[in-house]
């Protein structure tokens, strides 16, 4: 199948298309309608995955203008990964919403399907400027999105974000211009030979337009200075619309691996690695911020929110320390905390629907109607945010901290654990306040099957990781590997002469 | 021409960030389209400026970069529709909080307290 590659963009445009032209379509046509179109795009995630396993670096030339004039997606065993795990997240996250979620304001399911294609879009292009219009294109969904069913909260929260992405995207094309003038060339991989030859008074340029790439996407991904948005925009957020924004952040920790890794390899010469002193502080920072955050943290999706911080940090120390063992770990932690937080976004909304007025704040409330079961998903969910044994959270922070190495070892270790010991006392506190401190009579409705399936799916990942944590970190450690020789994905795009169409 | 274009790009550069830093809406919108404007003049010129030059390959010499164009164009639709957009979301945040702050309080200081 050659247009494989493309599928995981055109089958959500294409959804999306036909879910907003048909909007008088009675909702359960759209939920099916958006139902099949995620659940097609996990098998798609799946035939992709099982494609780049081999090593091999395959791309699409759109319109047959073969790289570096044309635009291609690039298929190479990272961005299979991170399609794949996207349309796992969303089908848990699609699921969730036909329980009820999408019928509180219009089209849900068609701008969730355009999310999901700017999402898998940015994960596959492999043209700096093409990366800026799925961005673009995702944020637009994510806009609407994170407004569905409008309100007060929502409202003010959306200013905020849709001010700053906006404010980001002006960076974003500052950024790509200046490099555009400094090499000549919008293709990461035509850059990457470029820069290797790149006269030395343009090397300022270059170094000044990597930094604001860093800059962009670093506030996508939530990084130290730059995260004020997100705590107050997650929370507020529509419970599936919640979850899929978790792979958000890490289409930012993406980018900065992707560029980083094939733009700024070892071949840039004086300028290679320039990212790395600054993602390796910032990180450390973050898990800080994180870890004050999660302990102050009043409601339970505000505190989920802030443990999506602790993600990101983590991730980004990975990123700073670079080795290639560095970046399998992030990458293992990264499938984990994903869908993990997600299922907690999905985990608190149900527990704050039957807790009536007290909703997820953090204070006596009703006792819940299910309680025992709900107890039961939040105390696994708890255990592998937390990183505790025997879930994947200990795997991956294990994986993390045995990458380490020397001096990283001393700032790494007690700052992870010290943020695992935060998330821990904070979980441990919301989760007997919630389920133990109760007064009054049962009020809430038994929940419906759809939004236990989302939440199950998303939360079954984590012991689903260990037992397959053998194949998963060979994969991860192979992406690595791959990651670590740009010269592969230079080799297959620019001097193979015979194309795809 | 160079500095002429320069000195534009960068007064409307630092408009632009200066009224995105102010507190009500409406200011913050008018900043975000000057923002935009002076990112597509800076795309223009990112390729090189050339006067009359074809806008097409034309010869060996007298040409200008078509890229920047097609990318400033890309980045002139998307902006237009983002403005579209913030305007509306301003006007729903005014109606719902009451005030048009992007924090969506009075301000503190007594300059606007009714």
């Amino acid at each position: 199948m050659q247009h494989l590659i493309v599928l995981p963009v055109v089958l959500p445009l294409i959804a999306g298309i036909l879910l907003l032209f048909r909007r008088q379509w009675a909702i359960q046509v759209q939920r099916l309608v958006g139902t099949i179109a995620t659940s097609l795009l996990v098998v798609v995630g799946i035939a992709l995955v099982a494609r780049a396993a081999g090593g091999e670096v395959t791309y699409y030339a759109l319109g047959d203008w073969q790289p570096p004039f044309g635009i291609a997606l690039v298929l190479d065993r990272l961005s299979a990964l991170m399609v794949l795990l996207t349309a796992v997240l969303a089908l848990g996250a699609v699921v969730f919403a036909c329980a009820g979620d999408d019928a509180r304001g219009s089209n849900f399911h068609g701008l969730f399907q355009w999310q999901l294609m700017g999402i898998n879009g940015a994960f596959l292009t492999g043209d700096l400027f093409n990366l800026f219009v799925f961005f673009e294109v995702l944020l637009l969904a994510s806009y609407a999105l994170l407004m569905h069913g409008g309100g007060k909260a929502r409202i003010q929260a959306g200013v905020y974000y849709v001010v700053l992405n906006l404010a980001g995207s002006s960076l974003f094309l500052i950024a790509v211009g200046v490099l555009y003038g400094a090499t000549g060339t919008l293709n990461m991989a035509d850059m990457a030979v470029r820069l290797g030859e790149l006269p030395a008074e343009r090397a300022g340029l270059v170094t000044a337009g990597g930094l604001m790439l860093l800059v962009v996407f670093g506030l996508k991904a939530a990084i130290l200075p730059l995260y004020f948005w997100l705590p107050r925009a997650y929370a507020a957020a529509p419970a599936p619309v919640a979850a899929l924004f978790a792979i958000m952040t890490k289409v930012g920790i993406y980018a900065i691996l992707r560029v980083y890794s094939l733009i700024f390899g070892d071949h840039a010469g004086p300028l290679a690695n320039l990212e790395q002193a600054w993602v390796w502080w910032l990180s450390l920072g973050t898990l800080v911020a994180a870890g004050a955050g999660v302990l102050a943290a009043r409601d339970l999706r505000l505190l989920v929110a802030y443990l999506v911080l602790v993600s990101v940090g983590t991730l980004l120390a990975g990123i700073g320390m670079g080795s290639p063992s560095a970046v399998s770990a992030l990458l293992y932690y990264l499938i984990h905390t994903t869908l993990i937080t997600g299922g907690l976004f999905l985990l608190a909304e149900l527990i704050g629907l039957q807790r009536g007025k007290a909703g997820t704040r953090l204070v006596k409330g009703r006792p819940l109607r299910q309680g025992g079961w709900l107890a039961g998903m939040f105390f696994v969910g708890a255990v592998a945010v937390a990183g505790l044994p025997p879930l994947s959270g200990a795997i991956g922070k294990a994986l993390m901290m045995s990458a380490a190495e020397g001096s990283q070892r001393a700032w790494l270790w007690p700052v992870l654990l010290g943020t695992g010991l935060c998330a821990l006392i904070a979980l441990s506190r919301a989760g007997s306040t919630l389920f133990w401190r109760s007064q009054g009579e049962l009020m809430g409705q038994p929940l419906p099957r759809r939004q236990w399936f989302g939440v199950v799916w998303l939360l079954g990942a984590s012991p689903l990781l260990v037992a397959l944590a053998g194949p998963v970190s060979n994969y991860t450690q192979a992406t690595a590997e791959q990651l670590a020789h740009p010269q592969v994905v230079v080799n297959a795009l620019l001097n193979d002469a015979g194309g795809m169409p | 021409m160079e500095s002429l274009y320069a000195i534009t790009t960068g007064v409307l550069t630092a408009c632009g960030l200066y009224l995105v830093l102010r507190s009500r809406t409406f200011p913050v919108v008018v900043g975000l389209t000057l923002l935009s404007y002076a990112v597509n003049l800076f795309l223009f010129s990112m390729g090189g400026l050339t006067t009359d030059g074809a806008a097409i390959l034309d010869g060996p010499t007298d040409y200008a970069d078509p890229l920047p164009q097609a990318l400033v164009l890309t980045a002139i639709v998307i902006g237009f529709a983002m403005t579209a957009f913030v305007v509306i979301l301003a006007m729903r945040a005014r109606s719902e909080a009451g005030n048009d702050h992007v924090d969506g309080r009075q301000q503190e200081d007594g300059e606007d307290r009714p």
